[in-house]
Formats: structure tokens, sequence, C-alpha cells
């Protein structure tokens, strides 16, 4: 992805250059012609072109933003609630994500979501042990992880 | 429309204080150390990003300033909270802090005493080979 992402500021310059003209607008030009090529390449490189990534990544960024809201909303539904009715606990919860960044990030990502924390990471790296707050059901909660944050994730680092 | 803009910049502003005073509300009002972290890091983020990006916003249309720097607050603070939540929650439950007695369920005790019986180390073994980027 950096290579590519080299490549595409490399074409960008060598535009500029053919045209004797060192403009942001002829540099954003020639960016956009090089996106176009290595898109036209696409099958040589062996993670598939860039900026699809790029979007996998923004993708994520969103997801965080649209969970830290609608966590801040259920802890202050929680606090204002007259009675304390929540149900706390801790569980243990097993992700297929394998390496430190993805783990570091999924588990940012608990941290935002509504009414979980994630407490502790097992030596492993494999088990995230999870505080939530309101425990209905732990595999709900986990199934609802696994299906939109390890899958958004693995989009952004899996080929 | 200025006069638009500035009203809705204000309820930006507004809407973050209040985030923070009903995170400091649940500070005091939840039962146990976890929970207070869950309203630390949630409401109190969400406030300040409000707030950051209402002077952000304020900077950039009435004053004609583009300030990186609040952006950039708000980059750090949005990295950084969780990751201080999380440290204050494992810091806790590592010193016995105990759960609310309403708890009703607990994975992370049966693990921690496994791993004191089997003597396997806290800390992640340093990994044998360097990580493929």
């Amino acid at each position: 992805m950096a290579m590519q992402l080299l490549l595409n500021l490399i074409l960008a310059f060598v535009w500029m250059l053919l045209h004797d003209d060192g403009s942001a607008s002829r540099f954003i030009a020639g960016y956009v012609l090089g996106a176009a090529i290595l898109f036209a390449l696409r099958r040589f490189w062996p993670g598939g072109f860039y900026l699809t990534k790029l979007w996998a990544v923004v993708k994520l960024l969103a997801l965080f933003a649209r969970e830290l809201v609608a966590s801040s909303f259920a802890v202050v539904r929680a606090v204002l609630s007259p009675k304390l009715d929540i149900r706390p606990g801790i569980f243990a919860y097993k992700t297929e994500l394998s390496s430190d960044w993805e783990v570091t990030v999924l588990s940012c990502l608990i941290c935002l979501t509504p009414g979980t924390l994630t407490l502790d990471v097992s030596p492993d790296g494999q088990t995230l042990y999870i505080h939530a707050m309101d425990i209905q059901d732990a595999d709900e909660l986990s199934r609802q992880i696994r299906g939109t944050f390890e899958k958004a994730i693995m989009e952004v680092t899996r080929p | 429309m200025s006069k638009l803009g500035e009203l809705s910049i204000a309820l930006l502003i507004l809407i973050g204080a209040l985030f923070c005073a009903l995170s400091a509300f649940g500070l005091i009002r939840l039962p146990d150390v976890y929970l207070r972290s869950h309203a630390a890091t949630k409401s109190a983020t969400l406030g300040v990003l409000c707030v950051l990006a209402g002077v952000f916003l304020y900077f950039m249309f009435f004053l004609d300033q583009v300030s990186v720097k609040l952006l950039l607050g708000i980059a750090f603070v949005f990295v950084t909270s969780p990751i201080a939540g999380h440290l204050n929650g494992r810091a806790a439950y590592r010193q016995g802090v105990p759960l609310w007695d309403k708890s009703v369920r607990d994975d992370l005790q049966s693990a921690l005493t496994e791993e004191t019986q089997t003597g396997t180390q806290t800390l992640r073994p340093p990994p044998n080979e360097p990580e493929s980027k």
C-alpha cells in the first residue's frame, strides 16, 4: 500500500515536470491520473488497488465516530434513568484478529462502543475481557462485535 | 445565514458542555470504578470533542482562521481517551478493586487465577520473528 502511494506521488510529480508547472492544481490532476493508471494496473499488485483500502479506513473512522455518539447517549441514558437497573459484568471474547495492531484497534473500538470497556487482553492476545455495562446477553454482544468491528478492521488489514 | 451559523455553533458547544456535565454526574452516581470509567471515557470524550469542533468551526467561519492545532487536539483526544479508560480499568482490576455487588458475571477472575496458578507470565512474551507488515 505504501509502495503504491509512493508511486502515485511520483507519477504526480512526473506529470508536474512534464508540464513544467509546479502548481497545486497540476499536482492534483497528476495525482488523479496516476491513480487511474494504478487502477488499470491493479492486477500486478499483491494487495489490490490501494484506494479501496483507503476507503475501508474512512469507513472504519466513520464507524468510530458513530459508535462514540451512540455510546455517549447510552451512558447518559443509564446515568439519568431514575433507577439504576443495569446489570454489569465481565465477559470473555475470543477474537480472530492476530496481529498486535489489529487487536489494539479492536480494543479501542470496544472502549468506545455502547456500554463496553476492554479490561484486559490475555497474554496470547486472542481473548479480550470486556466489562459490559448491561450484560443482557453476552453472546449477542460478542456476535455484534464480531459482525461489525472485526469485519471492518479485517477489510483494512487483510487483502 | 451568519446568524444561523452562529446559533448552530453555539448549540454544538452547549451540547458538548452538557455531555461533560452529564458524565461528571455519572461519576458521582454510578456505583463502582468500572461503571464510572464508562461514563468518564465515553460521554466526556464526546463532550470535549463537541466543544473543540465548535471552536474550530467558529474560528474557521467567523475569524477566517483554520486552526490545525484544534484538529490535532480532536485527533489526540479521540485516540488517547479510550486507552486511558482501558488502562484505568485494567489497573483497578489487577489491584483487586471489587465489582459492584449486582454484577452478574466475571470471566476475568477465573482467567487471572489460572494464570497465577500455572505461573504463566502476565506480560506477553516477545515475538520470535519480526511481524510481517
